[in-house]
């Protein structure tokens, strides 16, 4: 069957479309997508597209930051106000890719892409998804770790809380070939001081797992630490805890979760 | 079924039918008959499709047609006045920049997006603008080396 | 750029007249402008297109081929299989009488690689042929598969290519592989103060163009086709499409020359003759291009190469003797690998004079992709493991590594391994200027040297070479590869130790060892092939620079004194 595109005004008929129509994809900036259709996958017929103002909307006033799920890598280089998320985003292809690619998409890129969505996950970002019964959020933890069973979930947005010191939030992608190439493993981290100890600390890990994930066990040893080589120790020695990195052609996963550390060390000393 | 597609190629006016998921690039080349752009590796990781629209690069393998609806689409056949090439151009051809050829005209819109925004790039900021462009034959340096050239030389025109 | 004009100066006139000075190059206008046309910038109305059903086992029978529903497919006009090919097998070198037909261009009831072309779907649209591809049921019978040169060479292996009818690539009718003999490593090696031996293996390497290989055929009014093509060898792969559809050469049109990447792996001709099969069947014009993951997965690569090199050596840096057992992985058809092992085997020793040579060159069929050419294959392999080995012998010997090649370089007047005595050399004069510079420095010895002083006279000769049983006639097909070519150590008289290498190079020479012993604990724990040998002669430790026996270095089985 020819592939056929359908274009919607709003979210929620996106969402109603997709959730009716298992022939359906909801085609964002199309840099998974339409790979998937060029290189011959016949799973899908239908693309659902919106021309919905929320979704390409950025809220990023005040304190609470709201990126619609439609906007692009590019869009975020060209925000000053959200410089802190510039790495990340630079991470993401070249040029012309981040000129497409959207914060949405990301959230459902496979291994070992999704670098953006592991630094959302370091700022406990929520997934705003659409459905054909209204809005609902989830934290995008919940939503990465369903993912894979949801193909057709359509998020509108990402919601999270703009770091108090823009200092606090570390992103680095270690990649074979520079300055684009897909991720050997991407770390972000949220590490908030308070009197030169961390408190509360978020590191996330991209390319470690199937989905970006939490590195839990680091976070619990940072918590009271300074960033000190002395008072990171701990938490390096179980940077690959919890991990389950894929073994692909940038890596193995032996050499993943033997080399996280190191790049954990040198993020948290800002070495890297 | 097919839908309409107009929108402006190299400051030219152009409309074409096209099916409702084709691509740019299919449009441009099977459509329009502007083969500059190639069909490298259809995965939005050589860069070799790679068009101008409203100035900005993009995979015209990844986009579809409709997307250029009502805008400005640049290609490297648009580049030459007349019979008088782009200064990218000429330093292409003067640092031997290209050897097969099939990367080229993507590597110089990219490089072309670049110099439109920052005439004066360091060759950092070069190797960015074409970290989406995959050249197999040149190994890059006499590239970077052209567009630093035609910056020069841009630079000495105005 | 500067050219050393004073080297050699008496040989040419000095009338170069582009050497040396910026040229453009002729086509390269139409690159910049978007003029230039690749075999896909044809605008052909009504094509068909071409996608091929591709083998998911590495090795397997197949069972059935179920097209019913594809064939129901809206846009699918033909789908071709092995029956519809008017030659049942190929190999494009046999056009030139040279090697075994073993390729068949659609599966023939059997996959011998993974991504194997089983049956051709062609369809009025990309998108028509991929779900057609979608809907063609194969019942496999998985067979096993072998995917190691030397696991291959093995009696009991599974047999990969019957066509060929084993798993090696038989020479000129009476050689299981491409040989060397020249005067008696064996003798040579019991004189020797030092034994290096070296394994060194070599990954497949995609070409990766930027345009994937493909073409476009358009049948005439007169009954021939024009085929729009990035072949690397037009008239080449017009012969051997011809060949493989039984068509005279002159029904073909192949208009190409224009090429987005090549590097070698444009040569097979892998999709004309599909692709003019398809436009005789259906009287339309007929486009075949691979996607980019068919380029990655199913065009040849440059083939694995594992080589074997042991060297007898002085202390004083000569080169006794040398002797290589080098395997070609071919994947699970000849393309031109047949070609590329007589290649290896005719760049070894390398560039040096050594005195006694022996070298086997295998060409071994394994369940991997089909390997071919790409940029001095057989040589660029070997090249890898002769100039690694080189660095080896300099650090277990403790020299400098450029004053190594210097000594052993071959010079005018010398007579090859081969049979040919060499003219023209220049490598001392290029280690010399590249060492200049590097600012490395050389000895006044290894300075002063020229490729034209103390070559030739006793160098320039056949050394007396004992006659061997290395016919198969002669000898029987039994065990081969590196187990029937291995030194015998025990035959090996004792020979005084190297004296310990300079202090700048000791902490580097322990490295070696320490990693030899490493890769050696390695492949114990992995098993697999390391294991196998492991099994037969345990890993030992490096033992202390002393007492008797020529010390070996070795990267095969760790250091150890002999």
């Amino acid at each position: 069957m020819p592939l056929s595109v359908r274009t919607t005004e709003t979210l929620a008929e996106a969402a109603a479309l997709l959730a009716t129509e298992r022939a359906a994809r909801f085609l964002a900036g199309g840099t998974l997508l339409m790979r998937a259709v060029n290189e011959g996958d016949v799973s899908f017929s239908l693309l659902v597209r919106t021309r919905d103002p929320n979704f390409v909307r950025m809220r990023t006033a005040g304190g609470r930051i709201e990126l619609g799920a439609g906007v692009t890598m590019a869009r975020i280089l060209a925000a000053r106000e959200l410089a802190f998320l510039h790495a990340p985003a630079r991470a993401i292809g070249g040029p012309a890719v981040r000129s497409m690619a959207t914060v949405g998409g990301n959230l459902f890129a496979e291994h070992p892409y999704g670098d953006f969505a592991a630094a959302l996950l370091a700022l406990d970002a929520r997934v705003q998804l659409a459905t054909g019964f209204g809005p609902r959020e989830i934290p995008l933890e919940e939503f990465l770790r369903g993912r894979d069973r949801h193909p057709r979930a359509l998020v509108s947005a990402v919601v999270f809380e703009r770091p108090s010191d823009p200092a606090a939030f570390r992103f680095h992608k270690m990649t074979r070939t520079r300055p684009k190439g897909a991720a050997v493993l991407s770390i972000a981290a949220h590490l908030p001081l308070s009197g030169g100890r961390i408190t509360g600390a978020r590191v996330a890990y991209g390319a470690m797992g199937k989905t970006p994930i939490r590195a839990r066990a680091v976070e619990r040893a940072l918590e009271g630490r300074p960033l000190s080589p002395e008072g990171i120790a701990p938490a390096v020695a179980v940077a690959a805890e919890g991990t389950d990195p894929p073994t692909d052609s940038l890596a193995s996963a032996w050499y993943r979760r033997r080399v996280i550390g190191v790049v954990l060390r040198r993020l948290l000393l800002g070495e890297g | 079924m097919v839908t309409a597609v107009s929108f402006t190629l190299n400051g030219t006016a152009v409309a074409a039918v096209a099916e409702p998921a084709e691509t740019l690039l299919s449009v441009l080349r099977h459509r329009l008959g502007d083969t500059s752009p190639k069909a490298g590796c259809l995965q939005g990781t050589c860069g070799a499709c790679t068009v101008l629209l409203d100035g900005e690069p993009v995979l015209s393998c990844l986009l579809l047609a409709d997307a250029a609806e009502g805008r400005r689409v640049e290609t490297v056949r648009g580049l030459a006045d007349g019979p008088t090439l782009h200064p990218l151009q000429e330093a292409f051809m003067d640092r031997f920049a290209a050897q097969c050829g099939f990367c080229t005209p993507g590597m110089i819109m990219a490089a072309k997006a670049l110099l439109d925004r920052n005439p004066n790039p360091t060759r950092e900021e070069v190797i960015e603008a074409i970290s989406g462009n995959v050249c197999r034959c040149t190994g890059y340096l006499p590239i970077i080396e052209a567009i630093l050239e035609a910056a020069r030389r841009l630079a000495a025109r105005r | 750029m500067r050219i050393r004009k004073e080297l050699f100066a008496d040989e040419r006139d000095d009338d170069l007249a582009i050497v040396g000075k910026p040229v453009r190059r002729q086509d390269i206008e139409g690159h910049v402008t978007g003029r230039t046309t690749f075999f896909d910038d044809r605008l052909v109305p009504g094509l068909l297109h071409i996608r091929c059903v591709r083998s998911t086992h590495d090795h397997a029978r197949i069972r059935a081929i179920d097209t019913r529903e594809a064939e129901r497919v809206p846009g699918v006009r033909r789908i071709l299989r092995w029956a519809d090919l008017p030659k049942k097998a190929h190999n494009i070198l046999t056009i030139f009488n040279f090697g075994i037909d073993d390729e068949p261009a659609l599966a023939d009831g059997k996959v011998r690689y993974r991504g194997e072309p089983i049956v051709a779907i062609v369809a009025e649209s990309l998108r028509a042929a991929d779900e057609a591809v979608a809907k063609v049921r194969v019942d496999y019978d998985p067979l096993p598969a072998v995917f190691d040169v030397e696991e291959a060479l093995k009696p009991d292996a599974p047999l990969v290519n019957e066509y060929i009818g084993r798993n090696w690539f038989r020479y000129w009718g009476d050689y299981d592989c491409q040989q060397i003999r020249f005067g008696d490593v064996e003798a040579a090696f019991r004189q020797a103060d030092v034994i290096v031996e070296g394994r060194y293996q070599m990954s497949p390497i995609e070409h990766a163009p930027l345009e994937t290989q493909g073409c476009i055929v358009v049948p005439g009014e007169d009954g021939r086709f024009t085929v729009y093509t990035c072949t690397q060898g037009l008239h080449f792969s017009l012969d051997n499409t011809a060949a493989q559809l039984r068509l005279d050469t002159n029904r073909l049109h192949f208009i190409g020359g224009t090429v987005g990447g090549g590097f070698g792996g444009k040569v097979d001709t892998v999709v004309e003759p599909l692709a003019v099969l398809a436009a005789m069947l259906t009287g339309r014009p007929v486009r075949y291009v691979f996607t980019r993951a068919e380029e990655m997965q199913v065009s040849s690569p440059r083939g694995a190469e594992r080589v074997y090199i042991t060297d007898g050596v002085t202390r004083d840096g000569r080169i006794l003797a040398r002797k290589i057992v080098h395997y070609h992985d071919a994947g699970a058809y000849s393309r031109l690998s047949t070609y590329g092992t007589i290649k290896s085997a005719a760049h070894h020793p390398g560039p040096y004079w050594i005195p006694n040579v022996w070298v086997d060159s295998f060409c071994v069929f394994t369940n991997r992709t089909p390997s071919s050419a790409m940029r001095g294959f057989g040589v660029t392999g070997g090249d890898f493991a002769l100039e690694s080995q080189m660095d080896a012998v300099a650090r277990a010997i403790g020299m400098d590594p450029l004053e190594l090649r210097i000594k052993n370089a071959y010079r005018d007047g010398d007579m090859k391994a081969h049979r040919k005595l060499t003219e023209g050399a220049a490598l001392i004069e290029c280690i010399q200027v590249a060492a200049e510079l590097a600012r490395w420095p050389l000895s006044e010895e290894a300075r002063s040297a020229s490729s034209r002083i103390g070559g030739g006279g006793d160098r320039g000769r056949v050394p007396p070479t004992p006659p061997a049983r290395t016919r198969l006639s002669d000898r029987g097909e039994g065990e081969r590869g590196r187990e029937t070519s291995r030194i015998d150590a025990a035959e090996r008289p004792s020979a005084r130790a190297t004296t310990p290498p300079p202090s700048w190079l000791r902490s580097e020479a322990r490295a070696v060892e320490a990693r030899a012993v490493e890769d050696g604990a390695r492949r114990a724990a992995e098993g697999g092939e390391g294991r196998r040998r492991e099994e037969q002669e345990p890993p030992e430790p490096p033992r202390p620079a002393s007492g008797h026996g020529a010390l070996r270095f070795s990267s095969v089985f760790g250091s150890r004194r002999r």
